[in-house]
């Protein structure tokens, strides 16, 4: 799977998760972009990726998270 | 794809568009709870369930969901549960609003009248506790049980004697990481054995009035690894995994759905493919898979013994089949290998029309809603044609092998019980002598004739213990025929028995065709020394037009009376349901008081009553009150 794919994915959930349609992550959004993003929504988000992409992340990786760019990257990393 | 129970996958997959179907809601006027339930009856994500919840949240009228009052206690975090909840509530017919205590104030919100729990008498608590909420140790000295059970008794006590709640408690999972491995049971102050022992003492020691939600059954049905996540546990406080949210809360949910009476009734059976394998007016007797000798005949036996469970446990069976009516009676009648018999389905509809029509005169037949029935059939167009004319009919989805069958029915808890009575084993029993009576009354002209030849005897007693579970599973579940449409909680029942400004009856009916139970209530509360006003009056309507209404008047009059009585006052207030006793209070002889917001209000002069007339023989248990416990 490449970034853009990610991304596709990625994409999908942010709009289920803030409700919003229009919403597009990119690789420099943070949690400041978007009014919704606290942080009962960022474990909202976390889970409904980790469902999504089978997966789980690790504490330590989830402490460290600041942009979009970043869960990609973690992303990344699991996948075969 | 395997069947995963925490996907909720009796439910039919949630629409592409589910968000815009939700905001079409949020646009609409009028009332909306009938399309949030439809959107609700699916097999909901997580995000899907909050976004309900916020259309339940905006909504102006929620009719026809009926209200209820949720409080929920945690030790944990539950800004999850508390909207996952509401969503899947709507799944079971109610708009709950949620009362949601800060965080770790257990002890606090419970002792204090005036805490926000207490002070918003919610209609039941949820006390969403697990083990961490508890003072266990990894390891201790000896079984820690007794400490915990002392905290949750400080707990329980004061939200009942300040909220008046029912109080729903939940069994504790046990840890993923057993300290001693194979051990770990035999060690008596281990967590493990002691939250064992928990279990097994809330299990063994019922609370009348109180509800059990069993997490720690819920978690051994997934998988305790599963269950348990300590990293969202670390991170934010969650209970449990994020990914089980949508399956405990439906568990909530169908807990306060049975507490309001919304639990199904009937199974009925599709039979090809379903109660055997094959086609029966194709493959023929000899064709069909059934019983022992293959894998799928005995998945297909399974299924029957499923259902003969299910009857006796008080689900009433029915089967809708399309099949010419002989030949698919023919297997119940000669096939050796058929659990199921003639004798076990109350109605018996094998024809060419559609499933919907046919759901809807098994109901009629029962006098029982359309929405009390569950279809179990493997044929998804026939399903989907159900929920499409019959949203309100429980059409649990089916994994392609019929060896789950069994295992999706059941975890589709479609027939939850807030309690289980010894009335329930009869249930199913009872209806079917109905219908039986129904063709008696058809071959037997003259109505008198009919009810004198049932040799009908009721047995009158005030409300006690022996009677509370049934007593309050009749006040909140009886739909049709109920003037008033009071729901009271157990504790509020138990209220009313020592209540002297309280008269209560309970009803029970016997004939020739068995014992009825419990089939009528009535309470009376005395607004001055010389006026009783009916507060609860209801009736099953399996005995319908048989005059027990009007020798429980006779026997309200009597005790009135002899309380120096002189007016008996009722009120008729209308809901969707209760149309059927409109001209009650009219037909029995009281006359009109007033009329406001539909509701009447009716008044009988005691002075000039005259006993009404019925062929019914009638046992005074106020004479010689039953013995509490005789008859468990």
């Amino acid at each position: 799977m490449d970034d853009a794919a990610i991304y596709a994915k990625l994409t999908t959930i942010f709009q289920d998760t803030f409700d919003d349609d229009d919403l597009v992550p990119h690789g420099e959004m943070t949690a400041s972009h978007v009014e919704e993003w606290d942080s009962l929504a960022q474990i909202r988000l976390v889970v409904a990726i980790e469902m999504e992409f089978d997966m789980k992340f690790a504490v330590t990786e989830l402490g460290t998270l600041q942009t979009v760019g970043d869960m990609v990257a973690l992303i990344r990393n699991q996948l075969p | 794809m395997t069947w995963d129970r925490a996907k909720l996958p009796w439910l039919p997959a949630a629409p592409a568009d589910f968000r815009a179907r939700c905001k079409a809601v949020d646009a609409q006027d009028g009332p909306c709870g009938g399309a949030l339930q439809r959107l609700a009856t699916h097999a909901l994500s997580g995000n899907q369930l909050n976004r309900l919840a916020t259309s339940l949240g905006r909504v102006a009228n929620a009719t026809p969901l009926a209200p209820f009052r949720l409080g929920l206690l945690s030790n944990a975090t539950t800004s999850f549960i508390g909207p996952a909840v509401v969503a899947s509530a709507a799944r079971h017919g109610l708009a709950v609003e949620l009362v949601e205590a800060p965080f770790g104030q257990e002890m606090q919100q419970a002792l204090d009248p005036a805490s926000l729990l207490n002070a918003a008498k919610p209609d039941a608590i949820l006390l969403a506790l697990d083990h961490r909420a508890y003072p266990f140790l990894a390891l201790a000295e000896t079984d820690q049980s007794p400490a915990a059970l002392d905290h949750l008794d400080t707990i329980r006590e004061g939200l009942a004697a300040h909220s008046g709640a029912a109080i729903i408690v939940q069994t504790l999972t046990e840890p993923s990481e057993a300290l001693f491995g194979s051990l770990e049971p035999r060690v008596a102050g281990a967590l493990g054995a002691s939250v064992l022992a928990f279990n097994q003492h809330l299990a063994q020691h019922p609370r009348p009035g109180e509800l059990s939600l069993d997490v720690a059954g819920l978690a051994r049905s997934v998988g305790l690894d599963r269950w348990h996540d300590p990293a969202q546990w670390h991170l934010a406080k969650l209970p449990f995994a994020q990914e089980m949210l949508p399956l405990y809360a439906e568990h909530v949910a169908r807990l306060l759905g049975a507490l309001r009476g919304k639990s199904k009734k009937c199974l009925v059976l599709d039979l090809d493919n379903t109660c055997w394998g094959g086609v029966i007016g194709d493959d023929g007797m000899e064709g069909v898979e059934l019983g022992q000798g293959s894998a799928a005949g005995e998945a297909f036996a399974a299924v029957q013994k499923l259902a003969l469970t299910l009857r006796d446990r008080g689900v009433v069976l029915a089967v809708c089949s399309k099949n010419e009516e002989e030949i698919a009676r023919q297997p119940f009648q000669e096939h050796p290998e058929m659990a199921l018999k003639e004798a076990h389905i109350a109605v018996f509809m094998a024809n060419w029309q559609d499933k919907a029509s046919n759901l809807e005169a098994i109901a009629k037949a029962l006098n029982i809603g359309v929405d009390a029935l569950v279809l179990l059939d493997d044929n998804p167009a026939e399903r989907a044609q159900v929920r499409g004319v019959l949203p309100m009919v429980g059409v649990p989805e089916l994994p392609r092998d019929p060896a789950l069958y069994p295992r999706a029915l059941l975890a589709g808890g479609y027939f939850e019980a807030a309690a289980f009575t010894g009335d329930d084993r009869m249930r199913a029993e009872q209806y079917q002598s109905n219908a039986k009576r129904a063709q008696l009354q058809g071959s037997v002209r003259d109505l008198d004739a009919y009810l004198r030849s049932l040799e009908m005897v009721v047995h009158f007693a005030p409300f006690d213990a022996v009677g509370r579970p049934r007593i309050t599973q009749l006040i909140n579940k009886t739909n049709q025929f109920n003037l008033t449409t009071r729901r009271y909680t157990e504790a509020e029942v138990t209220a009313m028995e020592a209540d002297s400004s309280c008269f209560t009856l309970q009803v029970r009916l016997r004939d020739t065709f068995g014992d009825n139970g419990m089939i009528s209530e009535v309470v009376c509360r005395t607004i001055d020394p010389t006026t009783w006003d009916i507060d609860v009056w209801l009736m099953s309507c399996r005995v319908l037009g048989r005059g027990v209404e009007k020798v429980t008047l006779n026997e309200v009059v009597k005790h009135a009376r002899a309380a120096g009585v002189a007016t008996l006052r009722g009120c008729y207030i209308p809901t969707a349901k209760n149309k059927l006793v409109a001209a009650h209070y009219p037909n029995l002889g009281f006359s009109l008081v007033d009329e406001v917001e539909e509701t009447t209000r009716w008044e009988l002069a005691l002075d000039s009553y005259a006993p009404h007339a019925a062929p019914i023989v009638i046992e005074d248990g106020f004479d010689s009150p039953r013995s509490s416990g005789a008859e468990r």
